[in-house]
């Protein structure tokens, strides 16, 4: 157990709480300042396993701006702030599933890598640079049809949202 | 066929041709085309009977333009055998069933010859005499296509080399005689005159019909032509006593065509006709197709047993004389003539009786017969027309009237009693001469006595028709041209036709019509005084007894109770009716009546019900069964549908629900 | 320097909290929200592998994995609030005009 190990511990079991309460808090805020917590320690997690790039951006666009999206959200639909039940009826067949599918991949983890087996990785250097490299020469194509994406969503998004003139909102 | 044309050589030489072969080969185009003149009547009475109506004079034209033609035609054939040539035979061949062949084909010999001549000339003054005597008729243009029809059924059979085509227009032939003497069938009396006729005739037709199977059966069912047939008979093959069999059961026909005792009964009502309609079908020629009949077959009665031919003798004789005894107590006038007409052929089957020898007589009297009884008829038919009544007694004293219906009548009558030199004498003449020559004495009495007989009832018809004072209401006056015109020329041709079988001018009757050898005729002194002195004895007593008109009949009188039995015809037809007709039409027809509604009908409404009851179960496993099971099907796919819709609950995380729940059942499954 | 079957079973936690919030929520909002955690259990589960097998190849991925998800949250929020305007209300349970 490498000093690796033990920090990532903490920010898993932190995480994994976190997780926990966004999808069963009972005030939508709530639950989006836990998503803050949870997206956090997937960040650390990220700079704790040696992907500092990820991580960054991890923290900048997740918890920069995906939250305040959800948070914007939130507040124009009027999401009810107060202690209402936000599960509806399939709360316990939710569960089963959720349980399963948690059950399943554990199962499907440990039978492929069992922890006994595990070998701690070498430390590993900084990525930024080769990341860069490899981006931008091996898979510069993904990355401007990504780019396309984006900007297609940003359009979507704004046509989608706006109100038309004349029509009785 | 060997025997005649080697006969035929023979008489080639005595015609004066050449020799041998040109006799043997010289029938002329008529004889060689002879199936024209059935056929031209036929086309007659189909454009009679499609555009009769539609022509001006209702259509009589054509039957007298084909019948004429016919006639002219026959005359042709008659020609070329007085040229001495020799007969034809001419065949198609029709179909064949297994070894049988059937054929259609002509047979054209003397005795064809002089049978057409007859038939076509006899049936063209009844054509032209109709036009006269049918006028205004309500049946007009029906009548002619009939008369057509008959003659040329009539002559299908005069002309037929096989015996299929024989029977065909044998029974084409009693078609049109019933339909004939129904031709008036608003009475009563005439549409039953005509059923009787009818039924009689088939009665002698299943006999016959026998008797061809029996021929066909004698060439081993290979053919139905008559000279083969015959020569299978006479080859001796069969049986005598099957010959024997056979020959009685042709002369059925006979005895049923041409109104032999016991099948006579049908001719004397069959006066119901039309008078014309009497003087061709019941007079010339129909009843004439009987003695037809076994002269073109005699082979087959030559060859039986001896005793068929006396059978046939007697049976004549029977006829002969009871006809005759009949004919003198009748009141209508047709009716004498008919039992005239039964008595004068039984002279002709008589004459047949009476073997080989005979044949030539025997035809001769039907060819002289033919053309005076038909002028008699005729001329009762004027005289019937002039005063609108068939009896006697309503007559008299027409000689002053109808000058021409009296002479001419006359002169058939003349000949009818056999005075030289009218046709009747030379006939009746021939026939005592071979009584003579065959030692027939019996029938040779018959004849004479017959001949009395027949000269009385003559004369007595004469007197009580045209001498004396018009008993009648009527105004009665000559009839018109065309019925005089064929009266005249029937009279002609009744005084000419006799000398053709005259023996001082060579009787070349006798070389037309024979079998075997060629007929000699010779004259016998004593016969012909001794036929003129019984017919003048004839004449005498009735010119006594009727000279002058009394109120009753004297025969009357004189005969007493049996006056009564004449008059009701000897009580046989009442005897049929007791016998026969009651308890066919009264017992055996009802038991066959029953038997159809109940027995026959009840099997096949049994029959109907069991369908109707099966086709009802069949009905109720279709519903409920077959269409069940369709509807149950539908059904069951309508009830799922109806329970999986459920699933669409429009909640999409149900679905999500859903897909991960198989996400992880696959995985599960994958990885396993 | 951390075992990677660690890193797999966080990640298998997030996911399978992600499940739940999938199917069990009720506002809109916080079913994306849960998407969202699952999106990220992926990321986990790519940047652990690239540290075992030392290989960056899957960080490139996950790189684009965070674009993707940034715009696919831009739209989904889009969407929510035009269902919000149509229906005053984002309980998805209420949505649900497909059903039988």
């Amino acid at each position: 157990m490498t000093a690796q190990e033990y920090a990532f511990l903490v920010v898993a079991t932190i995480g994994s709480i976190a997780a926990i309460a966004v999808v069963t808090a009972r005030n939508v805020v709530h639950a989006a300042l836990y998503l803050v917590v949870a997206l956090l320690s997937v960040g650390v997690t990220f700079l704790l396993l040696g992907a500092e790039f990820v991580g960054w951006v991890q923290i900048l666009i997740y918890v920069g701006a995906i939250v305040i999206l959800f948070l914007f959200g939130l507040m124009l639909t009027k999401a009810p702030i107060g202690r209402d039940t936000l599960d509806n009826q399939h709360k316990l067949l939710g569960a089963v599933v959720g349980v399963l599918v948690f059950a399943g991949l554990v199962g499907l983890i440990t039978s492929a890598y069992p922890l006994a087996d595990a070998e701690t990785p070498p430390p590993t250097p900084g990525t930024s640079e080769l990341l860069g490299r490899v981006l931008f020469e091996d898979y510069v194509l993904p990355f401007e049809a990504v780019s396309f994406l984006l900007l297609a969503a940003l359009v979507g998004a704004i046509v989608l949202a706006r109100k038309d003139d004349g029509e009785p909102s | 066929m060997v025997d005649l044309l080697g006969i035929l050589a023979a008489e080639g030489a005595e015609a004066g041709a050449e020799g041998a072969e040109h006799a043997a080969a010289a029938a002329n185009w008529f004889a060689q085309h002879a199936w024209l003149i059935p056929l031209l009547p036929f086309a007659s009475g189909a454009m009679t009977l499609f555009f009769g109506k539609r022509t001006p004079g209702e259509g009589a034209v054509y039957g007298i333009a084909g019948v004429g033609a016919s006639f002219v035609l026959s005359l042709g054939v008659l020609l070329s055998f007085a040229q001495g040539g020799g007969a034809y035979e001419g065949t198609i061949e029709w179909f064949s069933i297994g070894p049988l062949h059937l054929e259609l084909g002509i047979l054209v010999d003397g005795l064809t010859a002089a049978m057409v001549v007859v038939v076509t000339s006899v049936s063209f003054m009844v054509h032209v005499y109709s036009l006269g005597y049918m006028r205004g008729d309500v049946r007009f243009t029906w009548f002619y296509t009939v008369l057509s029809l008959f003659t040329g059924a009539m002559l299908v059979v005069v002309v037929s080399n096989n015996v299929l085509q024989l029977l065909v227009g044998w029974e084409i032939m009693g078609v049109c005689s019933y339909l004939l003497i129904g031709h008036w069938f608003e009475e009563p009396v005439n549409s039953n005159a005509a059923i009787k006729a009818f039924l009689t005739t088939r009665i002698g037709d299943v006999p016959m019909t026998f008797g061809f199977f029996a021929l066909i059966a004698a060439t081993g069912f290979a053919t139905t032509n008559i000279v083969e047939t015959q020569e299978a008979i006479a080859s001796g093959e069969v049986t005598t006593s099957f010959v024997a069999v056979a020959a009685l059961m042709l002369f059925g026909g006979t005895i049923g065509k041409s109104a032999q005792f016991p099948l006579h009964v049908w001719l004397p009502d069959a006066m119901a006709g039309p008078t014309p309609v009497s003087a061709l079908i019941h007079a010339a020629t129909m009843v004439a197709a009987g003695v037809y009949l076994v002269g073109r077959l005699f082979e087959v009665f030559v060859a039986a047993d001896p005793v068929v031919l006396t059978i046939v003798a007697i049976v004549a004789t029977i006829t002969m004389l009871g006809a005759a005894v009949l004919a003198i107590v009748q009141d209508d006038i047709k009716r004498v003539l008919a039992y005239s007409t039964l008595s004068q052929l039984a002279y002709m089957v008589a004459g047949l009786g009476m073997g080989e020898e005979g044949f030539t007589a025997g035809f001769f009297h039907l060819f002289t017969h033919a053309f005076f009884k038909a002028l008699l008829f005729l001329c009762a038919g004027a005289v019937i027309h002039a005063v609108h009544s068939n009896y006697m007694s309503d007559m008299g004293g027409l000689r002053t009237k109808m000058p021409i219906t009296f002479w001419t009548m006359v002169i058939g009558s003349l000949a009818l009693a056999g005075i030289f030199p009218f046709a009747g004498f030379w006939s009746k003449d021939e026939l005592l001469v071979v009584a003579r020559d065959t030692n027939t004495t019996w029938l040779l009495v018959a004849f004479l006595v017959t001949a009395a007989i027949t000269a009385f009832y003559t004369t007595r018809m004469v007197l009580l028709t045209f001498f004396g004072t018009y008993q009648g209401h009527a105004e009665p006056h000559e009839a018109p041209l065309s019925m005089t015109g064929p009266l005249v020329l029937l009279a002609a041709s009744t005084s000419l036709v006799g000398f053709l079988g005259a023996p001082q001018l060579g009787a070349v009757f006798g070389q037309w019509v024979h079998i075997g050898q060629p007929h000699e005729a010779v004259f016998q002194p004593v016969m012909a005084a001794a036929g003129l002195a019984v017919a003048l004895f004839g004449i005498g007593v009735g010119w006594v007894m009727y000279r002058e008109r009394r109120v009753t009949d004297p025969l009357e009188t004189r005969l007493g109770p049996a006056w009564g039995v004449l008059q009701n015809r000897y009580y046989i037809d009442d005897l049929y009716m007791a016998a026969v007709v009651r308890p066919i039409r009264d017992q055996v027809s009802s038991a066959t009546y029953w038997t159809n509604q109940n027995v026959l009908d009840g099997l096949v409404n049994g029959a109907a019900l069991v369908a109707r009851a099966s086709s009802r179960l069949i009905i109720w496993i279709d519903r409920n069964l077959i269409d069940g099971t369709a509807n149950g099907l539908a059904q069951i796919t309508g009830t799922s549908g109806g329970l999986l819709k459920y699933l669409q609950s429009g909640n999409v995380q149900w679905y999500a629900v859903a897909l991960f729940t198989g996400v992880i059942v696959l995985a599960a499954l994958f990885i396993r | 320097m951390i075992r990677l079957p660690l890193v797999l079973v966080f990640s298998a936690l997030l996911f399978s909290a992600g499940v739940y919030g999938v199917l069990a929520r009720r506002n809109a909002v916080m079913v994306l929200m849960a998407i969202e955690l699952m999106l990220n259990a992926v990321n986990v589960n790519l940047v652990g592998f690239s540290a075992q097998l030392r290989d960056v190849g899957p960080q490139v991925f996950t790189l684009f994995v965070i674009a993707v998800a940034a715009a696919e949250v831009g739209i989904g929020l889009a969407l929510v609030i035009l269902l919000f305007r149509n229906r005053a209300s984002i309980n998805v349970d209420e949505v649900n005009l497909l059903k039988w």
